[in-house]
């Protein structure tokens, strides 16, 4: 067991059980978060990226569940902890963001109260005067103004820049080893997106903990990630270090991700989408799960599902193409835009 | 505590308004309560006297202002029929419909709330749908039947508790429960769903991932979102079981407000009538103001707006 990597997610299946059928949404997951990193996952919606980190989290709710696989934190499978054993290590060991902030501050409670009962569910709190004074020192340090009036505010009376600093202060106020971060920046607008994720990068660096980011949005990646998994319909399809996957994406679908973000100084009254639609995840095509959108698919790949093939030294890619297109680095962005 | 004398003063047309209505309503209501009072055998004179000492021979709405002027002095004026001023008849029979009401709203909120929480957190399990059971029964039984029911088994078989009212707080167990087990069925439906839409809200994610328990998270977080339409729905019981239970009191002949109204109908005594459908009107309007003031207290969003 490497014990570079504080988490691994080994082989991991997670299906929502619907009355139209099964439905599955995590397709043997393997994912590795080293210490200290940050690490994306990035893809549409529906993909399965916040299933994957509520299986993390043991949030799934009914009808959704774990079929199997393991998922690793610290030598530990999370996947067979007791409800109170988990409990222990959420929101001291591993914490989590959500993406809306306004729906995930309880609203008749203060934040600082909110904030401060994870101290106090730990038994972290030694008096009230100290568990208070260690909130308004957290929020200071999330960059909250007024922290100390701050500390009786209600969720309705902050902005929604403010709300996602109050989560991501109760999120790591104890330092947690892992941070998972649900499209932390989703709800809001570009300069608080770029003044939050700097505060998240910052304070990770600070204290040594791991992030685990989870969005749909490129430009996130690019700004604080150092690893990237590319996640379509419940497999990951593509990883790598950043720097890799942005200069070399070896899948298509990374491929017509990278195509899709608007440039400056491009084409203005043309942008980029990939075509199609993301297939439904209770008829999964059978082979390549991207084929019915991919312009190089071929007949092989609408049979049997590709593995993930090492490209590169940290690279690897779930397309029987991969290897292939290695040498053929200039067609990486054109690849998509036939 | 300044919204609330804002919302007491905004009563005011309100009341006056009930009041007016009640006035006319009862005006058109066919009868003249001279003869009523009087039978059938008495000279013109006495007519005319009378009709002049009930101030019947004035303009309506000069009626009214008298009739208002009084309400403001706590006159309601005389009973026809008990020939006793109606807010001493008012005042007698209070106490024993508020210790009614006390008992059976207590009574809904205790099971109504505890089962709608057990139904919620066990929900589609055996214990939900047996407690959902029960309360579409408490809805749908009327009152009359739960009431002979109860008197049945618990007077009659087992002898434990009094057939009827004697005045002691014992006596009044099973019309409490009688007219609670309706209230309770309701309650317990709105909490339960109510609590069921909170619990898949976003912050209760939030509150699990920082390894609360189970508890915590549903008395913590959820329990007190769901309660304001069942804070409503509890203000309005109470309101309507304050201003007397009619059936509830008939049937086990509690001296009540209730039935201070069905004798009042009865015996077409408007005074007296007027003066309880005027207690009934108070009560609403306290028990909605009742449950705006729980509002702010449960949910600071509210609070600030107020």
């Amino acid at each position: 067991m490497s014990s570079d990597y504080l988490l691994e997610i080994e082989d991991l299946h997670t299906s929502i059980y619907t009355d139209d059928g099964v439905l599955r949404a995590v397709n043997g997951v393997n994912l590795r978060i080293p210490k200290g990193t940050i690490v994306g996952l990035v893809g549409e919606s529906g993909c399965g990226k916040s299933m994957t980190a509520r299986s993390i989290m043991r949030l799934l709710r009914h009808p959704a569940r774990i079929d199997s696989g393991r998922i690793l934190f610290g030598g530990k499978d999370l996947t067979t902890l007791t409800d109170k054993e988990m409990r222990e290590i959420s929101g001291r060991d591993i914490s989590m963001i959500f993406q809306e902030p306004m729906t995930s501050l309880n609203p008749v409670l203060k934040v600082g109260f909110q904030v401060e009962e994870t101290l106090r569910v730990h038994g972290l709190a030694a008096s009230k005067e100290e568990a208070k004074r260690k909130v308004i020192e957290m929020f200071e340090r999330v960059g909250i103004p007024e922290a100390e009036k701050r500390y009786s505010a209600y969720p309705h009376e902050l902005s929604g820049g403010l709300r996602q600093r109050v989560m991501i202060a109760m999120a790591m106020i104890l330092k947690p080893k892992l941070l998972i971060a649900d499209e932390p920046t989703t709800a809001l607008d570009v300069t608080i997106e770029a003044q939050i994720l700097r505060l998240m990068r910052d304070l990770c660096k600070e204290s040594g903990m791991s992030v685990l980011i989870i969005t749909h949005n490129l430009g996130v990646v690019a700004e604080i990630c150092e690893y990237v998994y590319v996640m379509y319909a419940g497999y990951i399809v593509e990883h790598a270090p950043i720097f890799d996957l942005f200069d070399y994406p070896r899948h298509p679908y990374t491929k017509g991700l990278m195509a899709s973000i608007p440039r400056i100084g491009g084409n203005p009254e043309y942008l980029y989408t990939i075509p199609g639609v993301v297939p439904n995840l209770l008829h999964l095509p059978e082979g390549c799960p991207f084929s019915l959108r991919c312009s190089a698919a071929e007949e092989e790949c609408r049979k049997t599902l590709p593995e993930l093939v090492r490209t590169d030294e940290d690279h690897f890619s779930r397309c029987v193409k991969a290897c292939g297109e290695q040498s053929l680095e200039g067609r990486a962005y054109g690849a998509g835009r036939e | 505590m300044k919204s609330v004398m804002k919302r007491l003063i905004g009563m005011i047309p309100v009341f006056i308004g009930v009041m007016l209505l009640i006035f006319v309503l009862l005006r058109v209501v066919p009868g003249d309560p001279v003869q009523v009072l009087l039978g059938e055998h008495y000279s013109q004179d006495t007519i005319d006297r009378l009709t002049k000492a009930m101030n019947l021979d004035k303009p309506v709405f000069e009626q009214f202002l008298l009739y208002l002027s009084g309400v403001f002095h706590g006159d309601l004026g005389m009973s026809y029929v008990m020939k006793k001023p109606v807010t001493s008849l008012i005042m007698e029979a209070l106490p024993q419909t508020v210790i009614l009401a006390l008992m059976a709203s207590t009574f809904a909120w205790f099971v109504g709330i505890g089962s709608g929480i057990i139904a919620a957190i066990k929900q589609n399990k055996a214990p939900d749908h047996i407690f959902m059971g029960f309360s579409l029964a408490g809805i749908s039984v009327p009152v009359f039947m739960s009431a002979l029911f109860l008197q049945y088994v618990f007077s009659f078989k087992l002898k434990l508790l009094p057939l009827s009212s004697d005045g002691s707080l014992k006596s009044l167990i099973l019309p409490a429960i009688a007219l609670g087990w309706n209230s309770a069925g309701s309650v317990a439906r709105l909490t339960r769903s109510n609590l069921v839409d909170a619990l898949q809200a976003d912050y209760i994610d939030t509150a699990k991932a920082k390894g609360l328990t189970n508890r915590a998270v549903i008395f913590g977080h959820a329990l007190r979102n769901s309660m304001l339409p069942v804070i409503t729905l509890m203000a309005i019981q109470l309101s309507s079981m304050m201003s007397g239970a009619v059936v509830t009191e008939s049937i086990f002949a509690i001296p009540g407000v209730g039935r201070l109204a069905t004798n009042a109908i009865q015996t077409r005594d408007m005074p007296l009538l007027q003066g309880t459908v005027l207690l009934t009107t108070v009560m609403v309007i306290f028990g909605s103001l009742l449950a705006d003031i729980l509002y702010s207290v449960i949910d600071p969003r509210i609070r600030r707006e107020a």
